[in-house]
């Protein structure tokens, strides 16, 4: 017996296999940073149950276009809207809450002192984005396609296209920050870090799909891509329950 | 009876070496502003990874009550002033040398779900290159009565349990506490599962 399980944690427990280890022998960057030890079970108390809430005083509610500089300039690219709702695991929107996103350019490039990949910057294009989502959950904003890169973990290495998401949600327990990527990548197949989560179809919920009704005519690729968070059980009654 | 869709939740992925471009625009240093009660604090800290090599490209993130113990959050119910403006939240990269500093008040304690008070502490939760998910743990005070009974410190192996309390240093007169995070190590430091 677990003297530690006081009381079970109101939040759900991550469906097996669908969350990475921390350790990859193939991410090698993993190896001197992963922790070693097993993570301590502790009972949340309202110091995981609570959390930082960034809405309306961080951002100002309204679209978010990646595409034009602050002085006016246009980026250079393929233009597309990203789309999709934030939502628990059972399904309820997550209001008003903040994403920050941040990618690189289309030439694969990051608006970073670090990134030394020879591609050009785009004096137009940062790669940062924040926004809310509303009263439905729905966020969406209009970026370029960022182009795939080259990094250092093993020889030929190039990461999928993808953009960085980082949420908050309601606590500390639903915290998430991953990567969106795009249908059809090539590099999907042979990418350490998209592949280190073991259950394929959350592999693939990270994969944003195509979508015509977000497509603007004459202008703008639209790309869905739903985020879920960690959620309650519903009732006292489910606690324990295996939902797998 | 009608089932309810269940999707589980999004799998993580690392926030990798770039992040600030997304991140920065929320870097707080200062986690409690002007006009917040309580003892002022900093907190000097340092992460090192298995080779005891710093890391200069982690982001540190810090999640506290107020001196009164109270979460800038509804969640909190606890009948206890709140002070305007304080949020409570910190965020801090770490530099070059694996250091990150902030400036804060102590916080008070906060009642488990069972009623029993904690000990002050910080959570703290670290995303870096490397790490495929964040991980979550927490830095308590030397000192402190209420880190003998504290139901979490008392989860962690009693040999581990130094990982998590930060040290007295003084500088400049303000009370000043160190830390040293091992991710790796004879000394690696406590990471929580909740
Ligand atoms: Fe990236």
């Amino acid at each position: 017996m677990n003297e530690c399980q006081t009381y079970p944690s109101p939040f759900r427990k991550h469906k097996q296999g669908t969350q990475p280890d921390h350790l990859h022998a193939g991410y090698v960057s993993s190896m001197k940073r992963a922790p070693l030890q097993p993570l301590v079970t502790i009972t949340p108390t309202l110091s995981e149950l609570t959390g930082p809430l960034f809405g309306r005083d961080e951002i100002v509610a309204g679209e978010c276009n990646m595409t034009r500089s602050a002085n006016g300039g246009e980026a250079q690219g393929q233009r597309i809207a990203v789309s999709g709702r934030l939502l628990d695991e059972g399904g309820a929107p997550i209001r008003n809450t903040l994403l920050e996103v941040w990618q690189a350019n289309a030439a694969g490039r990051y608006l970073h002192k670090w990134d030394q990949h020879d591609a050009p910057l785009d004096p137009n294009f940062s790669g940062e984005g924040h926004v809310l989502t509303d009263d439905l959950g729905r966020y969406s904003f209009v970026t370029v396609q960022p182009g795939s890169y080259p990094w250092g973990n093993h020889h030929n290495a190039w990461r999928p296209a993808h953009i960085h998401f980082s949420v908050f949600g309601p606590a500390v327990c639903t915290r998430l920050v991953t990567q969106m990527y795009f249908p059809g990548d090539p590099l999907l197949p042979f990418d350490p870090i998209y592949n280190c989560t073991a259950d394929s179809a959350a592999r693939e919920r990270l994969i944003s799909r195509f979508d015509w009704n977000t497509t603007i005519p004459q202008s703008t690729l639209g790309f869905v891509f739903d985020i879920h968070l960690r959620g309650r059980y519903a009732t006292p009654m489910e606690e324990g329950h295996d939902d797998h | 009876m009608i089932t309810k869709p269940f999707m589980p939740a999004t799998t993580w992925q690392t926030v990798g070496p770039f992040f600030s471009i997304g991140l920065e625009r929320l870097y707080r240093a200062d986690i409690a502003g002007a006009g917040v009660d309580g003892e002022r604090i900093r907190v000097a800290g340092r992460l090192l990874d298995g080779d005891y090599n710093p890391i200069p490209d982690a982001v540190v993130e810090v999640w506290q009550a107020n001196a009164h113990g109270k979460y800038a959050h509804p969640g909190d119910t606890q009948d206890k002033p709140l002070e305007q403006g304080f949020r409570g939240f910190g965020r801090i990269a770490t530099d070059d040398l694996g250091e990150f500093r902030f400036s804060t008040v102590k916080p008070g304690s906060v009642l488990t779900q069972s009623g029993e008070p904690q000990a002050p502490h910080l959570v703290v939760s670290l995303m870096m290159r490397g790490l495929l998910r964040g991980l979550v743990t927490r830095a308590y005070f030397p000192n402190e009565g209420l880190n003998a009974t504290d139901q979490v410190l008392q989860c962690v192996p009693p040999a581990r349990r130094s990982t998590l309390l930060l040290s007295s240093l003084v500088e400049n007169d303000v009370p000043t506490f160190g830390w040293t995070i091992h991710m790796q190590g004879p000394s690696e430091t406590v990471f929580f599962d909740f």
